[in-house]
């Protein structure tokens, strides 16, 4: 049983560190804990009493036959009681309590590193699993602080005084009742290593039933259109089966372990009879002492098999803190922004620890603030042999130079999948070029303030994304920069305030479902009035595709003109029918830079951008030329 | 009147009634047995009070032991039956549920969250099976002992036992009241949470918006007041749940306490003796976990009915889609003659219809080819044939049988179709593309993948054909997803072939080789081909352009080039991307 496995040794290394960076979190209220603990052993201390008063009940008050004594017995016997319901109702109060604000503290904390994680990161992570590690594995985590860990002192001080309590009263007495220990411990340890076994089988099972139906639900139609819900049901039955057959085995080890747990404590109870009912006959010990001893052994055996319950909740908790620490280990961009309470890991990787909550620095920011001028209107952007991959070496961008002049307005136009959309995506810094740079009034970008550079740049993305609030709320984006009053000034400007009047409750309307029940167009109206709030001195539009009616069409053309007005502007144009009045249009096509020139210019030349207009024209206003790709 | 779910409950258990019976016994004789231990006490104890031999003493504490022995194995019986037969119904219940979902049509789907149904696989399965294993179990365990002791404990005083016995309801009273109250704001809590959850996923999703408009210090503010709204709740919830323990412990302390106080006074009088008065608190002690049993065990029962009616109202939904009483099961394959008559179809709950007055034939191992804009209702025809959605009667039909009179299985047998954006499962590629033929051979398999122009690709991943594509082929490409499923359509080998823009991923050189093969096999099929490029269907038979539901153009190639209306406009719209392709 004693044979070492290195890779155990390491494992529980490893699992120390873990605890140790998880019990950081603890530090701000080491008070209320230290006070809980307090408080739960002397509840296991009140939980003691009562077999000794119940042999003082029967050896001072019964035996003597004096009912003044019983009578003071069972007061106090009642005041044990109050006082043991008051400390378990404290006990769990406070630890409650620790672990709730702990979970606030740590969500809190992930809540903001993902705020700061690259945006490429996204790419790579569902969405599902990175809510899965705010909700689900911090509450996992909470299991072991509230349900666990001060239980668990609980229990080893009821232990150790119940052993204290037996040895005060007949330590030979003692010695006999606990010689069937060995074989407790034997009988639990063989259980508790067989049920890690089982129940780990039976939870492999649950996610192998979950996957298969899941997947099934999915791809119902094409069961049902192969003809396959015989042979699939065979196989979700087959799961099923083996589900069923880990619990059985699970139940079968609970059906032994329980009354072979009886029968060693019926052991002890018998050699009570017999041996110290020996000892009362011949060496006078009384028989409240016997009395005692019996209940005291009942109450020894309780805890014990509790312990391997908590055992598991503490096995699940460590692998829970494990995906935790992982997701906050992962280095943040460079391009983050400040935010208050973002706590930072000061290393990074597995040995990185924790500091005190709250005194954690501020990442280092190499970018110079420029909040004076910041982004005018007369921002000078250069894209100077920009090369672009999302991975590896399949560029996405390739050698791309060009340059917005202040003031001026270019669109860039191209097949699906020319490139255009990243560009935006570079300026924002959302990436980072491979090769060449950007420059924004004749700075590289990197060297620019993230948080001062984004609040001068206006975005209008193709999808416009609306958070669940009120439509003012979506319009201000709670920045302090902007009134509700100027917000209500711009719907105005580009026509989104009579869209907003329909709605119920207009501005103080909410938005449900990311804006489910407004019309494309009307959530575009919305984007623009979101931007021109801002007055940004950049504007980048990645324009929208869904086709709108030609009234909504209308309106957003001259709202379009309006937030345009005097601003530098990129328009990423996929419909070419609205872009006639910029003042220069760059063609990108396979990601380089193919055509420059006006509209005038280029349908003169009768290259890429006139067979663009041309297929436009064919295909009708819905479409864009679609994908043309030669991998 | 007993509820309807009840009586198919009861039926269900019906089948385990041997089992059942046996475990019950169990439960009762475990109990009757364990209780015989506080007399073994009580003799015991009065013999020592009285003297005694060390030979008695040993008997004693045989006894002790024997009771253990005995009960033990009574209660392994009780556990091995009573819940051992909930697991089985579980599984029965749980195969039932599997089996009906997949009787339920497409638009049974539609109308419900995949979580849903999940939930009911799962949760709603759990809180049946603890009503019938656990929920039993202590029930007839309760009632047991608790009838059991009570006999004793009356046989010993009437006086003490109804004294003592006073705080006892009030314990179940307790478990009852707090657990139905814990329940419901247990359920706030999770409401909350699910709001959290909500938070968190709009602001992953919308990251790009967040950062572009320094949004992060306001959804950090969002996610702290939610998040603090979430603690307060589980402060409210503990509240409570804070005071259930400890007040059950307290009142059952005070049953030990009467015991002890009156039943000592009871003795000092002399109306019973001192080993009776051990006897008796023990007894007591034994009636306190079925008293909480009980209160817990009726939370059980009220969850457990609710989500076995769930359950059972699920598993009453007709399918709206099934063969037709009677219908027809031809003996031979079909030869493949296809016809939509005036076929106009609206889907359930939409205001307009997606086809329209649509009329065309297409006879045995021909292909018709339909093109048309995004929505124009290409997909729905196809559909129909297969009865994924069911056309009105009269208007779609296989070698002159209406679909609907058709055996649903037979009909599907002779389908084969890839859909656009086809459904691949976690498993290898090979069972991939064997996914609609009874046996996967290994020959048969490679054979339609080269058709697929698949087979080069196969053989660059790390363990060719056995190689596991992931969930839902996350680790293919688009194009490579579409071409399993022209394979496995291939594979399937039936008289009817339906393309639904399936080379929409494919680069055109790979279309065209893929066409190349896949000719050979339209040869020996109907087909029918739905495709928004004009070089996959010029080769056609027959083409249909179908706008807003109605056929507009019909003919083949070069006189619908000719007729100079949509499909010629289409025609020059892909000489156009070619050639912008190409420079």
């Amino acid at each position: 049983m004693s044979v070492h496995d290195p890779e155990e040794d390491a494992g529980r290394a490893y699992e120390h560190r873990l605890a140790v960076r998880m019990f950081a979190y603890l530090t701000p209220y080491r008070g209320q804990v230290a006070f809980a603990v307090i408080v739960t052993l002397a509840a296991a201390g009140v939980q003691l009493a009562y077999p000794w008063l119940t042999k003082e009940a029967i050896d001072l008050g019964i035996r003597h036959r004096d009912t003044y004594v019983l009578d003071r017995i069972a007061l106090a016997y009642l005041s044990a009681l109050l006082i043991g319901m008051g400390l378990g109702y404290l006990q769990t109060q406070i630890m409650q309590r620790v672990g709730q604000n702990l979970m606030r503290d740590l969500r809190a904390h992930l809540f903001r590193h993902l705020q700061r994680l690259p945006v490429s990161y996204f790419d790579r992570q569902p969405v599902g699993r990175l809510m899965t590690r705010v909700t689900n594995d911090v509450e996992v985590l909470n299991e072991m602080f509230t349900a666990g860990v001060d239980a668990l002192f609980g229990d080893l001080f009821i232990l150790i005084g119940i052993v204290v309590a037996m040895a005060q009263l007949n330590v030979e007495l003692l010695v006999v009742t606990f010689s069937v220990l060995p074989l407790m411990v034997l009988v639990t340890l063989t259980f508790r290593v067989r049920v890690r076994r089982v129940f780990r089988d039976v939870r492999s099972c649950v996610a192998r039933l979950n996957a298969f139906l899941n997947e099934n639900l999915g791809g119902m139609s094409t069961v049902q259109l192969l003809g396959r819900e015989s042979r699939n049901l065979g196989e979700f039955r087959d799961i099923n089966a083996a589900h069923r057959d880990a619990n059985l085995l699970a139940n079968r080890y609970h059906a032994v372990f329980f009354p072979l747990l009886e029968l060693v404590s019926a052991m002890a109870l018998a050699l009570i009879v017999w041996y110290g009912g020996r000892q009362v006959m011949w060496t006078g010990i009384t028989l409240g002492t016997l009395v005692a001893f019996i209940q005291y052994t009942q109450r020894f055996f309780r805890p014990l098999s509790d312990l391997s319950e908590k055992y598991g909740i503490l096995q699940q908790a460590m692998a829970s803190a494990e995906r935790i620490f992982e997701l906050l280990d992962t280095p943040v961009d460079a391009a983050a922004v400040r935010l208050p309470g973002a706590r930072v890991a000061d290393g990074h990787g597995p040995g990185a620890r924790i500091t005190a909550a709250g005194l954690l620095p501020e990442i280092p920011r190499v970018a110079h603030v420029d909040d004076a001028d910041g982004v005018g209107s007369g921002t000078r952007v250069e894209f100077d042999h920009v090369w672009f991959a999302y991975s590896g070496e399949r560029w996405v961008l390739e050698d791309v130079s060009f340059t917005l002049e202040p003031g001026e307005r270019v669109a860039v136009v191209g097949p699906t999948g020319s490139g255009k959309t990243t560009l935006t995506s570079l300026l924002l810094r959302f990436y980072a070029p491979q090769r060449g740079e950007i420059r924004v009034k004749g700075r590289s970008l990197a060297d620019w303030d993230p948080e001062a550079l984004r609040r001068r740049i206006g975005l209008v993305l193709q999808d416009v994304f609306l958070f669940s609030g009120t439509v003012e709320e979506n319009l201000t984006l709670g920045d302090p920069n902007v009134a509700p009053e100027q917000a209500r000034a711009a719907a105005v400007e580009v026509h989104a305030d009579a869209v907003v009047r329909r709605l119920p409750g207009a501005y103080g309307a909410p938005i449900r479902e990311r804006g489910a029940t407004l019309s494309a167009g009307e959530k575009q109206l919305l984007a623009f009035a979101r931007t021109l709030a801002r007055d940004p001195g950049l504007l980048v539009l990645d324009e929208a595709t869904s086709s709108v009616d030609t009234h909504t069409e209308r309106l957003i053309r001259s709202a379009l003109r309006r937030l345009l007005a005097g601003r530098t502007s990129l328009v990423i144009a996929h419909r070419l029918s609205t872009i006639h009045d910029v003042d220069r249009i760059v063609v990108l096509h396979h990601g380089r830079v193919r055509e420059t020139g006006s509209h005038a210019q280029l349908m003169a030349a009768g290259g890429l951008y006139h067979r663009l207009v041309q297929l436009q024209y064919l295909g009708g206003e819905d479409s864009e030329p679609a994908a043309v790709t030669t991998r | 009147m007993i509820p309807a779910h009840f009586v198919r409950l009861l039926r269900a258990a019906a089948r385990h009634r041997t089992g059942l019976v046996r475990g019950i016994v169990c439960v009762a004789c475990a109990n009757v047995v364990q209780l015989s231990q506080p007399l073994v006490l009580r003799h015991a104890i009065d013999d020592l009070y009285g003297g005694v031999t060390a030979e008695k003493l040993g008997r004693y504490a045989l006894f002790v032991l024997g009771i253990a022995v005995l009960a033990g194995m009574f209660r392994f019986g009780m556990r091995h039956w009573v819940i051992g037969i909930s697991r089985q119904l579980e599984f029965d219940i749980r195969n039932e549920f599997f089996a009906h979902l997949q009787r339920q049509p497409l638009e049974w789907f539609h109308r419900r969250r995949t979580g849903e149904l999940m939930s009911i696989a799962t949760n709603d399965m759990a809180a049946v099976r603890m009503m019938l294993g656990p929920g039993v179990m202590y029930t007839v365990n309760t009632l047991t002992v608790g009838v059991l002791s009570l006999t004793f404990m009356l046989a010993i005083s009437p006086r003490l036992t109804l004294l003592s016995l006073l705080p006892l309801p009030l314990v179940s009273l307790s478990v009852w009241w707090f657990g139905d109250r814990i329940h419901r704001r247990f359920e706030g809590v999770q409401q909350r949470m699910a709001e959290l959850s909500a938070q968190v996923q709009e602001n992953l999703a919308g990251v790009r918006v967040v950062r572009a408009f320094g949004a992060e210090p306001r959804e950090a503010r969002r996610f702290d007041a939610l998040s603090e709204d979430y603690r307060r709740g589980h402060l409210e919830l503990i509240r409570v749940s804070g005071v259930f323990q400890p007040s059950l412990a307290f009142w059952s302390g005070v049953g030990a306490l009467l015991a002890i106080w009156i039943g000592g006074r009871e003795v000092i009088s002399g109306h019973i003796t001192l080993g009776q008065f051990v006897a008796f608190t023990v007894y007591l002690g034994m009636l306190n976990w079925p008293m909480v049993a009980l209160g817990w065990v009726i939370n059980i029962f009220q969850r457990g009915s609710a989500s076995f009616q769930r359950i059972t109202s699920l598993l009453e939904e007709e399918p709206a889609i099934t063969s037709a009483p009677g219908a027809r099961v031809p003996a031979e394959p079909a030869r493949g003659g296809l016809e939509f008559r005036d076929l106009t179809f609206n889907y359930p709950g939409a205001p307009t219809p997606v086809l329209r007055g649509v009329t065309f034939r297409v006879p045995a191992g021909s292909t018709v080819a339909i093109v048309g804009r995004t929505g124009s209702g290409k997909s729905t025809l196809l559909a129909l044939l297969p009865r994924l959605f069911d056309p009105p009667a009269g208007t779609v039909f296989v070698d002159g049988h209406d679909v609907r009179g058709l055996d649903l299985a037979w009909l599907r047998a002779q389908v084969a179709s890839v859909p656009q954006d086809p459904f691949l499962f976690s498993i290898t590629v090979a069972a991939n593309i064997a996914y609609g033929v009874e046996r996967e051979d290994a020959g048969a398999v490679a054979r339609a993948a080269q058709i697929a122009h698949l087979h080069d690709d196969i053989a660059s991943f790390p363990d060719g054909y056995r190689t596991f594509v992931g969930e839902r082929g996350i680790t293919l490409s688009g194009g490579q997803k579409q071409r399993t499923a022209i394979a496995r359509a291939v594979l399937r080998d039936a008289p009817i072939l339906l393309l639904d823009d399936c080379l929409s991923n494919v680069d055109t050189q790979t279309e065209e080789a893929i066409l190349e093969g896949l000719r050979g096999e339209m040869r020996r099929r109907t087909t029918l081909l739905v495709s928004h490029r004009v070089s996959t269907v010029r080769e056609a038979d027959l083409i249909l352009v179908l706008d807003q539901g109605r056929i507009v153009e019909r003919g083949q190639h070069a006189e619908l080039l000719a007729l100079g209306g949509h499909y010629a406009a289409l025609h020059r719209a892909q000489q156009l991307e070619d050639e912008i392709a190409a420079s």
